[in-house]
């Protein structure tokens, strides 16, 4: 029954989306939250992950969490995202069709359609996010049919359609990540990801591992498939400027805590936390 | 019931044949799930067939009357010494052919005569997992079965057309088994997956090594996956029997010597037999002896 439940939940939810395009976010009133967190505590035994976390996130916004290593931020994103199950505290999504649920309260088929529909994953290593085994089309259709997708031709256009969308050339189709590079294979992930069109994206350090040039233009697409797909994303970072330059908000962490919070800009420019301070003023200039 | 070589009726001691029968219960009654089960060392090795051994001696009765097809012969080792086995072990008559049997254990063929309600169809598997060489974490892959998360399934389709243009699967072609699981009907050639689909034989699956067994009840709905623009195809063949003519059956192909030369015919050693004895005669027969046209074991 309850797995009924789960796939019903997803076909309304998806067929409503598909009827409204990209203006999903339309039917949708900005006046509740998409993700919200309370009070959110992850503990290993003895030792901490994150204690206390609270937050909201809204349709078409992007949060950034940042603090050092250990600070306790992929630990957070790996609870929001349920790969981790929190010590205590809640989180709640709302679904496709408006209602607010707790996630962890869902039943594993119907987080597992959500992780696979309404959310997408971008793991810093591409080679947890990808079958690297498979072509790059197969890679980019896996999403599409594994909720029902039957017919080829359609599918490899929407993989080709995404990988221009993500700047890998059409001719690469059918080459394995494994004959990518660092920088296309995060292009890749990341049109996997999104090929479903998600609501809500985490991205766990994405331009980690990469040079900088090629930093420069995997930010500059995600900066423009977010405002253009009026994506919500979660991203966690220790690279202050990734933060400036694809987030609305920011979330400093430290020792598990959140020690400061608030608009981007204000934040990094004008931040009132001694460790935001410490943490900004550490940014080497060139 | 002891039989003269001192082992109990059909080797496999009493408590061993009600757990494998308890096994195969369970798998007739969720058709395609894929029931684990306690299997036995056989005195074969792993890949002769000790699932399906396993199989027909729990449901195999001193009436029955058993078929052993090795890629649809009835004459090549594996087939000859499991039939002997059964001979000697269960003292059950055994005859090649079809129509004339009550259990047919095989090795990647279904008979191209019609089954009837009254057979039993013993499948020997190899790797029961249709999943297993996208996903090779067995808790995973019963968590995806679970959940019926089978996209994964059409990923190795594409890549097939991605890659050879059409689906080149032509073996172990992945199957939908009464609308709910993916099942693996073993390595038979895709040719025989429409036979499987509503059969009236029930069709038993043993994986000995890999401690699998599962099932098709009789009558069951068995699609092969495929695409809408790329449908499932059977195998063509565009010459008939070398030997009997025979046209819509799966062939063989011999090798006959370094010139170039082959021989397509049957697989099923027995459908071939029998069409000779009704006097067809393939392209290949030329003035064969007569006792080669008709001949039977």
């Amino acid at each position: 029954m309850t797995r009924v439940d789960g796939v019903a939940l997803f076909d309304g939810s998806h067929a409503r989306r598909r009827d409204s395009g990209r203006s999903a976010l339309a039917h949708l009133t900005t006046d509740l939250p998409l993700l919200s967190g309370e009070a959110i505590t992850k503990s290993y035994g003895d030792r901490v992950g994150c204690v206390d976390v609270s937050f909201d996130v809204w349709p078409g916004e992007v949060l950034a969490i940042v603090g050092e290593s250990g600070s306790g931020k992929t630990t957070l994103l790996n609870v929001l995202s349920t790969q981790l199950t929190p010590t205590s505290g809640v989180i709640r999504y709302r679904m496709g069709c408006g209602e607010m649920r707790d996630v962890f309260e869902l039943n594993e088929a119907e987080r597992r359609i959500l992780m696979r529909t309404e959310w997408g994953f971008v793991h810093q290593d591409p080679r947890e996010g990808l079958r690297m085994n498979v072509s790059a089309g197969a890679n980019v259709g896996e999403r599409l049919m594994a909720i029902g997708a039957r017919n080829y031709g359609r599918i490899r256009g929407a993989a080709s359609e995404w990988l221009g969308r993500v700047e890998i050339d059409d001719d690469r189709i059918d080459d394995k990540p494994r004959a990518f590079s660092g920088g296309m294979r995060q292009r890749l992930q990341i049109a996997r990801n999104l090929v479903s069109n998600p609501r809500l994206v985490f991205m766990d350090e994405p331009t980690g591992g990469l040079d900088v040039s090629v930093q420069a233009r995997l930010l500059d697409l995600v900066r423009g498939l977010v405002s253009e797909l009026g994506l919500s994303v979660i991203i966690v970072t220790h690279d202050l400027a990734v933060a400036r330059l694809l987030s609305h908000r920011i979330m400093v962490m430290r020792g598990g805590r959140v020690v400061e919070t608030g608009l981007t800009d204000q934040v990094l420019d004008d931040p009132s936390e001694p460790y935001t301070q410490l943490l900004v003023s550490s940014v080497l200039q060139v | 019931m002891t039989i003269s070589t001192g082992y109990n009726f059909a080797y496999l001691d009493e408590q061993t044949k009600r757990m494998v029968r308890r096994a195969i219960l369970k798998a007739i009654a969720t058709p395609g799930y894929q029931v684990p089960f306690a299997s036995r060392e056989m005195p074969m090795p792993y890949g002769w067939g000790t699932g399906g051994v396993q199989v027909t001696a729990s449901i195999i009765g001193s009436d029955d009357t058993l078929k052993v097809i090795d890629q649809g012969a009835d004459d090549t080792t594996n087939a000859v010494s499991i039939r002997k086995f059964f001979e000697k072990t269960a003292d059950v008559a055994t005859t090649t052919a079809t129509e004339d049997a009550t259990i047919i254990q095989t090795r990647h063929r279904i008979p191209e005569m019609p089954l009837s309600k009254d057979q039993v169809l013993v499948y020997q598997v190899p790797i029961p997992e249709p999943l297993r060489f996208l996903e090779p974490r067995e808790t995973e892959t019963r968590k995806l079965h679970a959940l019926e998360e089978y996209g994964l399934m059409h990923v190795k389709l594409y890549e097939d057309i991605a890659r050879h243009g059409h689906i080149a699967t032509t073996y172990a072609y992945p199957v939908r088994v009464d609308d709910r699981y993916i099942m693996d009907p073993s390595p038979t050639p895709k040719f025989d997956n429409p036979k499987m689909d509503n059969s009236p034989a029930l069709q038993l699956f043993g994986a000995g090594r890999e401690k699998r067994i599962y099932a098709i009840p009789p009558y069951t709905k068995v699609v092969s996956l495929d695409f809408e623009d790329h449908p499932f195809e059977r195998t063509q063949f565009d010459q008939p029997c070398g030997l009997c003519a025979a046209e819509d059956v799966y062939l063989d192909e011999v090798v006959l010597d370094n010139e170039g030369h082959r021989l397509f015919a049957c697989s099923d050693s027995d459908h071939c037999e029998r069409r000779r004895a009704e006097g067809h005669r393939g392209a290949m027969l030329g003035d064969a002896p007569s006792y080669i046209e008709g001949e039977k074991q």
